[in-house]
C-alpha cells in the first residue's frame, strides 16, 4: 500500500516523470540560478523523491525550495538524462497545498503572490496589477512593500487604474469551476 | 528400409527426476521405423557412447536420435561416436528434451508426453536424413591486420613471430595510433612513446611484415581461410625507395600553418609531412588538399630540394590486391568531438581542451617539450578544471556509455600537472570514479592523498570566460548539490571515446555486425570476445568497445592466438549445412528459372550464377550457383526462393514437413 | 498590400510593458503590418497557474488558441516570451494527448484544433520586418548592447525549437543588422528571477544583477530583450539590482521592438522608451535625425495612464 502511496508513484503516474532515472550527477545543482537559496538543492529534491520514505516526502513537501524553483528550465536543458524537473516542481507545489503542507515562509510571500494573481484572473479574465497587487498586500500583510516603486509606476502610465476585463467573464469562472473540479 | 535407434538419456537427475525415460523409449520402440529403443543414466559417458556404436553394429541402424540435451552442447560428441561406429555423422540427430522440456517444466504426464513427441519429430526427420561429408577449404596463411596502433601493432607481431605471414594496413602516413600520443601511461606513469617506439621499429624490420601505409581497405570478398582483399594504396607522392627521411622537403615546404593531427591541432605542420619524429616508416607524404603545388598548379619546392629525387607529383593511387585465410581489425577508436558541448564552450574558448590535446601538452615530445602552458598565451595555469563524463554516460547527447578510460587518464592529468606545476591545484568534477583493475585504484587515490587533486563529486553545468579565467560553474553533490564556482586558467574535457567516422562502412564491407554506437560486435559477449560473426574475422582493441592499452593488447594476443589456431591447419572442415540448388546431370536439369532474387538476398554474397550450355557450348539457360565456401547455412535463399528450387542440407523441406506432420499426426 | 496578423498582446502589454504593446504596433504600421488583436482574450496564466493547477495553466492557453481559431487566424504574434511559451507548451502537450485535448475542450466550451502558428516576436520580426529594414533603416545603431534572451524564449528546446538553446544568436544578428556591436556574453540565457519579482524581490535583485553586472563588465551601453518580466525585472526593480550590486547603475534595458523603432526613426511616444524608470538618454545613433530626447519633452498624458 505504501508503495503506491509514495511520492515518488504519484509523480510518476501523474507527470510521467520516472525520478529513479536521476544518477545524482548533480548537473541540475551546478546551473541552477537559486540553488543556493534553496533548502533543497534540485538534485537532493530528486533523491529525496527516490529513497520512498514518508518522513522524508513530507520534508520535500514543506519545504521552500519547491516554491523558489523558478522554472526557467535551466535543469532539465542541460540534464544528462533529461529529467523534467521543472514539471516535478510544479506536481510538487500543488501537492504541498493539496496536503496542505506549504512552507512557512513561501506561505508568506509566493504562495499568496500566485494565488492573488489567480484570483485576479479569476474575476477579470486578465491579470490587472494594481488590484493584483492590492489583493497580494491583503494576503502578505505587506502594506508598506513597493511603495515607492508604485507611484513611479502610475506615472509612467504603467499601472492602469481600471482594469480591462474579459468580456465573456461567464466564460472564464466556467472554467475556474471546471478545471477546479477536474 | 529406415532402421532408427533412439537412445533416452537421463542425464542423471536433470531429465531423469521430470521426464519417465523408461516409458519414452519404451513408447519409441513401438514407432515405425524403430528397431531399437533405449534410456541411461549418462548417454555422453563412455558406457553410453558405447551402447550407440554398439547398437549400431547390432542392429544395422541407419538412422540414430538421441534424445538428451541441447545439441549445442553435445552433438559433436555423438556424431562423432556415431562415425566411429561407420555411420554417417548426419545421420544422428539430437532431441532436446532437458532445455526445451525437463528444465522448464514440473514432473508429470504431459511432461513426458512432450518429451515423446519431441523424439516422435526427431525419428521423423532422421528417417529422411541422408549422409553429407563435410566440406574442405584450404587455408591461405596470411593475416590482414587493420589499423596500426598498439593493438594491431601487437597482434601483427604475434602472428608474424608464429611464423605467418602478415599484411600490416594503416590509414595514416604512420603506424603508432593514439598511443603514440600520449605522454605517460597509468598506472605506472611510463613513458607511453618510450615503450611503443621499440614495437614500432620491430614491425618495419620483421620479416613476416609487409607494412602499407597511407593505405585503406578498399573492398572484400571470399571466406574464412580464402579472402580476397583490395587495398588502396594512397599516393603519398614520394618514392619510398629513392627518400632516405632527411626531412630537408619538410623544413622546406612554404604552407606551414596546417593544424598537425598528431598535435591535435596545438601545433602545425607543413604540406609535405612526417606526422612526428619516430614516425614509422619515417618518411614523409604529401598532404594534397594542402600542397601548394596540388591546389595552384605552382610551387615544386620539396622537389627542388630533394637531394635523392623522390618527389612524385604524378603518383596515383593504387589498387592492390592480396589474399588471406585471416584479418584481424584494429582500428581503434577517435575522441567525440567536443563540440557538441556548447556549454563547456570547446572550440570557443581556446584553454577549454581535451584529454587528447592535454597529453600533447604534457607530453616530452609535444608543442611545449612537456610543459603545462595553456594554448591560448602560452602562460602557465594555475588552477585547472579536469572535467570528466564530457560526453560519456549522457544519454542527452546521444551516448549512454561509460567510456572507460577516463576516470583513469584524468586521475594520471591531475598528476602530471601537479607534477609539472608544484604551486598549482587540480580540480575533479567527477560522478563516479570507475578504476576496476590492477593497481588502479590505488593510483586514483594517490592522485587525490598524495598529489592533492581536489575531487569535487558532481557535473559541471556551464563554463564562461571572463577577465582571461575560465569560470566553472559545478555543484558539490556530496554537500547536498552546493553550488561550487572555480574561477580557473584551463579546462580540460574527458571527452567520450567514440568509434572511428567510417566504423560503419568499413563493417558493411567485411560483412562484419556493430553495435548501435557503431563499434564491431563480438560473436559472444563473454565466450567469443575476438571473435565477429563472420568466421576468420577478429577484433582487437579499441574498435569494438572503449579499451585502454593493456586490454587493448590483451585482445590483440587473444585474436593472434586465434589467428595462429586457425592457421595451424592446411585445410578447414566445415559443417556440410549449407544451401543447395537442384541440379541432376546429365544433362543438367534444374527447376530453377534464374530470376536471380537469391543472390540479392543473401546476407552472404554467397550465391552466383552459373550458365548452362548445351553440347554446342551455347548457353541455354542461367542459373543460381550457391558457393559452399560463403554458405552460412541461414536458409533466407530458400524462403525466397519462388520455384522451390533451393533446399538447405541437413535441414531440408522434405526434413521439416516430416517433422511438423509428425506434430501434427499425433 | 497590408499584411494581417492574428496578435496576442497578453496581461503585461497592457500595463507594465506597455512600451513594448507601443513599440510593436508602431513598428508594424511602420512596416505596413496590421496587427488584429485575438477578440476577448484572456490570460494564459503566466507562472501562477502552472504552480499552482496543472489543468488551469493548460485549459487558459487554450481558450485564447481557441478563440483565435474561431476568428480564422492563423498566425498569431505573441510579443511576451512567457505567454508565447505557455502557449507553445500547451499546443505541444495538446497535441500529444487526445484525451487530453478533449477535457481542455470541455472546460472552455469550445472546439479546438492545435495548428495554429505561434510566433515569437523575434520570429515575426524574422519574417515580416527584417526583409524590408535595408529599406527603413534611417539611422545606424551606434553602441555596445547585450543581447539578453532569457529563460521562456529558448526553454524547453525540444518543444519551442527555437535559436540555440545554450549561447543564442538570432536577437544578436538582428541588432548587428541595425548597426550594433553585440557583446558575446554567458547570462544570455540566465533566468532574472521572473515571477518572485514582487514576492522575492532581494532574489531577483541578485539574479538580475548578476545579469547586469556582467553586461557592464563587458563595456555594453544597453540590454537587449524581448520579454516583459525581462524587462519589468532589469527595469523596474533597478534598486533592488543596484542594491545587491551596491553601486548606481544606469544601463538602460530596451525592448528589441524599441530598438529597431529607434533605428527606424519612430519617435519615443511611438517606442514607447519614455516610459522607462531607467532613462534612455544619450546619442544613440549616427545620422541622427531625432535625438533621443529628455521624457520631460514627450510628458505622459493623464489619459495615457488610464
Amino acid at each position: 500500500m505504501h508503495q503506491i502511496k509514495t511520492l515518488s508513484n504519484r509523480i510518476r503516474k501523474n507527470t510521467g516523470v520516472d525520478s529513479i532515472r536521476c544518477y545524482q550527477c548533480g548537473k541540475c545543482s551546478a546551473g541552477c540560478p537559486l540553488a543556493g537559496d534553496m533548502d533543497f538543492t534540485p538534485n537532493t529534491v530528486m533523491r529525496m523523491i527516490q529513497v520512498e520514505e514518508k518522513e522524508t516526502d513530507k520534508k520535500l513537501l514543506q519545504s521552500e525550495a519547491i516554491w523558489l524553483c523558478l522554472s526557467c528550465e535551466m535543469c532539465i536543458s542541460r540534464c544528462p538524462m533529461e529529467i523534467d524537473i521543472p514539471k516535478v516542481m510544479d506536481f510538487l507545489r500543488q501537492e504541498s497545498l493539496k496536503e496542505g503542507l506549504q512552507n512557512k515562509s513561501a506561505n508568506h510571500n509566493i504562495i499568496p503572490f500566485h494565488q492573488s494573481f489567480l484570483d485576479m484572473i479569476r474575476f477579470t479574465g486578465r491579470s490587472y496589477e494594481i488590484g493584483l497587487i492590492a489583493d497580494y498586500k491583503l494576503r502578505s500583510k505587506k502594506i508598506l512593500q513597493d511603495i515607492t516603486l508604485a507611484p513611479q509606476m502610475l506615472m509612467h502610465g504603467k499601472l492602469p487604474i481600471f482594469p480591462k476585463a474579459v468580456k465573456n467573464r461567464k466564460n472564464i469562472k466556467e472554467i475556474f469551476k471546471k478545471t477546479n473540479m477536474l | 528400409m529406415a532402421r532408427i535407434g533412439v537412445f533416452i538419456c537421463h542425464c542423471g537427475e536433470n531429465i531423469g527426476a521430470t521426464v519417465d525415460c523408461f516409458s519414452v523409449a519404451a513408447e519409441a520402440a513401438k514407432l515405425p521405423g524403430v528397431v531399437y529403443s533405449v534410456d541411461y543414466k549418462y548417454m555422453c559417458s563412455d558406457p553410453g557412447q558405447s551402447k550407440i556404436k554398439d547398437a549400431i553394429h547390432e542392429h544395422k541402424l541407419t538412422g540414430v536420435v538421441v534424445s538428451a540435451c541441447s545439441p549445442r552442447m553435445h552433438e559433436p560428441t555423438f556424431r562423432k561416436a556415431c562415425a566411429e561406429a561407420g555411420l554417417n555423422p548426419y545421420r544422428c540427430e539430437m532431441a532436446n528434451i532437458r532445455e526445451h522440456c525437463s528444465w522448464v517444466h514440473e514432473k508429470g504426464e504431459a511432461t513426458t508426453k512432450k518429451a515423446f513427441d519431441l523424439v516422435r519429430t526427431l525419428v521423423e526427420k532422421v528417417k529422411n536424413n541422408h549422409s553429407l561429408e563435410p566440406i574442405k577449404v584450404p587455408v591461405n596463411k596470411t593475416a590482414i591486420v587493420i589499423g596500426g596502433g598498439v593493438a594491431g601493432i601487437q597482434a601483427s607481431l604475434d602472428i608474424a613471430n608464429g611464423g605467418h605471414k602478415v599484411i600490416l594496413v594503416e590509414r595514416e602516413p604512420s603506424i603508432g595510433g593514439h598511443m603514440s600520443q600520449l605522454s605517460e601511461t597509468f598506472p605506472t606513469l611510463d613513458c607511453s612513446q618510450c615503450i611503443l617506439t621499440p614495437r614500432m621499429v620491430e614491425i618495419a624490420q620483421h620479416p613476416n611484415i609487409t607494412l602499407y601505409t597511407y593505405s585503406e581497405l578498399e573492398s572484400m570478398d571470399g571466406f574464412i581461410g580464402n579472402f580476397n582483399v583490395r587495398i588502396r594504396r594512397k599516393a603519398k607522392s614520394i618514392d619510398e625507395k629513392l627518400c632516405t627521411g632527411c626531412g630537408l622537403c619538410c623544413t622546406k615546404c612554404p604552407t606551414k600553418k596546417i593544424p598537425s593531427e598528431f598535435e591535435q591541432g596545438l601545433a602545425n605542420r607543413t604540406a609535405i609531412y612526417v606526422p612526428f619524429p619516430q614516425a614509422v616508416p619515417n618518411k614523409p607524404v604529401i598532404d594534397r588538399t594542402n600542397c601548394r603545388y596540388f591546389q595552384t598548379g605552382k610551387c615544386k619546392v620539396c622537389q627542388k630540394f630533394c637531394p635523392t629525387g623522390a618527389i612524385r607529383f604524378e603518383q596515383e593511387d593504387e589498387i592492390i590486391e592480396v589474399k588471406a585465410g585471416a584479418i584481424v581489425l584494429a582500428t581503434g577508436f577517435e575522441v567525440k568531438d567536443a563540440g557538441f558541448f556548447p556549454e563547456y564552450g570547446y572550440g570557443k574558448y581556446k584553454d577549454v581542451i581535451t584529454g587528447l590535446q592535454f597529453e600533447r601538452l604534457a607530453s616530452a615530445s609535444g608543442p611545449t617539450q612537456g610543459e603545462i602552458r595553456r594554448p591560448s598565451d602560452g602562460k602557465i595555469p594555475e588552477k585547472v578544471v579536469f572535467i570528466a563524463c564530457a560526453g560519456s554516460r549522457d544519454p542527452a547527447k546521444g551516448i549512454s556509455y561509460c567510456s572507460k578510460i577516463c576516470c583513469m587518464y584524468t586521475a594520471k592529468h591531475a598528476m602530471l600537472y601537479k607534477h609539472k606545476v608544484h604551486e598549482g591545484t587540480p580540480y575533479v568534477f567527477y560522478m563516479d570514479i570507475r578504476a576496476a583493475g590492477k593497481n588502479y585504484d590505488e593510483f586514483t587515490r594517490r592522485a587525490i592523498e598524495e598529489d592533492g587533486a581536489k575531487y569535487i563529486r558532481g557535473r559541471v553545468s556551464n563554463l564562461y570566460e571572463k577577465d582571461r579565467k575560465l569560470i566553472v560553474r559545478g555543484a558539490d553533490t556530496l554537500l547536498g548539490g552546493k553550488p561550487v564556482e572555480i574561477e580557473a586558467d584551463m579546462v580540460v574535457l574527458a571527452t567520450a571515446a567514440v568509434s572511428c567516422k567510417d566504423s560503419e562502412s568499413l563493417a558493411q564491407k567485411l560483412h562484419v555486425s556493430y553495435d548501435s554506437y557503431h563499434f564491431f560486435a563480438e560473436a559472444h559477449p563473454k565466450l567469443k570476445p575476438v571473435e565477429t560473426n563472420t568466421a576468420g574475422i577478429f577484433l582487437a582493441g579499441a574498435c569494438q568497445a572503449p579499451k585502454d592499452i593493456p586490454e587493448s593488447v590483451a585482445a590483440a594476443s587473444g585474436a593472434a592466438a586465434k589467428v595462429i589456431g586457425l592457421f595451424s591447419n592446411n585445410e578447414l572442415t566445415r559443417e556440410p549445412v549449407v544451401a543447395k540448388i537442384n541440379q541432376t546431370p546429365p544433362p543438367v536439369f534444374s527447376t530453377c528459372m534464374g530470376c536471380e532474387l537469391c543472390m540479392q538476398i543473401c546476407p552472404y554474397q554467397a550465391i552466383d550464377k552459373e550458365e548452362i550450355k548445351n553440347r554446342n557450348g551455347e548457353v541455354i539457360k542461367t542459373i543460381a550457383k550457391i558457393n559452399p565456401g560463403l554458405c552460412q547455412g541461414c536458409g533466407t535463399c530458400v524462403a525466397f526462393c519462388k520455384s522451390k528450387s533451393i533446399d538447405l542440407e541437413g535441414y531440408s523441406n522434405k526434413q521439416i514437413y516430416a517433422e511438423v506432420m509428425a506434430v501434427i499426426n499425433d | 498590400m497590408k499584411k494581417k496578423l492574428g496578435f496576442y498582446p497578453g496581461c503585461s502589454l497592457e500595463g507594465t510593458a506597455k512600451e513594448y504593446s507601443e513599440s510593436v504596433v508602431s513598428l508594424s504600421e511602420q512596416f505596413d503590418i496590421e496587427l488584429k488583436q485575438i477578440p476577448d482574450w484572456n490570460c494564459c496564466g503566466a507562472t501562477a497557474a502552472h504552480n499552482l493547477n496543472k489543468t488551469l495553466s493548460l485549459v487558459l492557453p487554450s481558450r485564447i488558441l481557441a478563440q483565435a481559431q474561431k476568428n480564422e487566424m492563423k498566425e498569431i504574434v505573441v510579443p511576451c516570451a512567457a505567454c508565447y511559451n505557455r502557449l507553445s507548451v500547451t499546443q505541444y502537450e495538446l497535441l500529444k494527448n487526445d484525451q487530453l485535448k478533449a477535457t481542455v475542450e470541455q472546460a472552455i466550451d469550445m472546439p479546438l484544433n492545435t495548428s495554429i502558428r505561434i510566433l515569437n516576436v523575434i520570429q515575426f520580426i524574422q519574417e515580416y520586418i527584417l526583409p524590408e529594414i535595408p529599406e527603413k533603416l534611417s539611422h545606424t545603431f551606434d553602441k555596445k548592447v547585450a543581447c539578453y534572451y532569457g529563460c521562456l524564449l529558448v526553454r524547453p528546446h525540444n518543444i519551442l525549437k527555437f535559436d540555440r538553446p545554450e549561447s543564442p544568436q538570432f536577437m544578436d544578428e538582428i541588432m548587428q543588422m541595425l548597426g550594433a556591436e553585440t557583446i558575446d556574453w554567458p547570462f544570455k540565457t540566465e533566468c532574472c528571477g521572473a515571477g518572485l519579482s514582487v514576492s522575492r524581490t532581494e532574489l531577483v535583485g541578485k539574479l538580475s544583477g548578476k545579469i547586469v553586472r556582467e553586461a557592464l563588465d563587458r563595456k555594453a551601453e544597453a540590454i537587449i530583450v524581448a520579454c516583459p518580466m525581462c524587462h519589468a525585472n532589469l527595469d523596474m526593480r533597478r534598486p533592488a539590482i543596484d542594491q545587491y550590486l551596491e553601486m548606481k547603475t544606469e544601463i538602460p534595458v530596451l525592448y528589441i521592438t524599441q530598438a529597431i523603432g529607434m533605428a527606424c526613426g519612430l519617435n519615443e511616444r511611438q517606442t514607447g522608451t519614455r516610459r522607462h524608470l531607467v532613462k534612455v538618454i544619450g546619442n544613440y545613433f549616427t545620422k541622427t535625425r531625432i535625438p533621443v530626447e529628455n521624457n520631460e519633452n514627450n510628458p505622459i498624458t493623464v489619459e495615457e495612464i488610464i
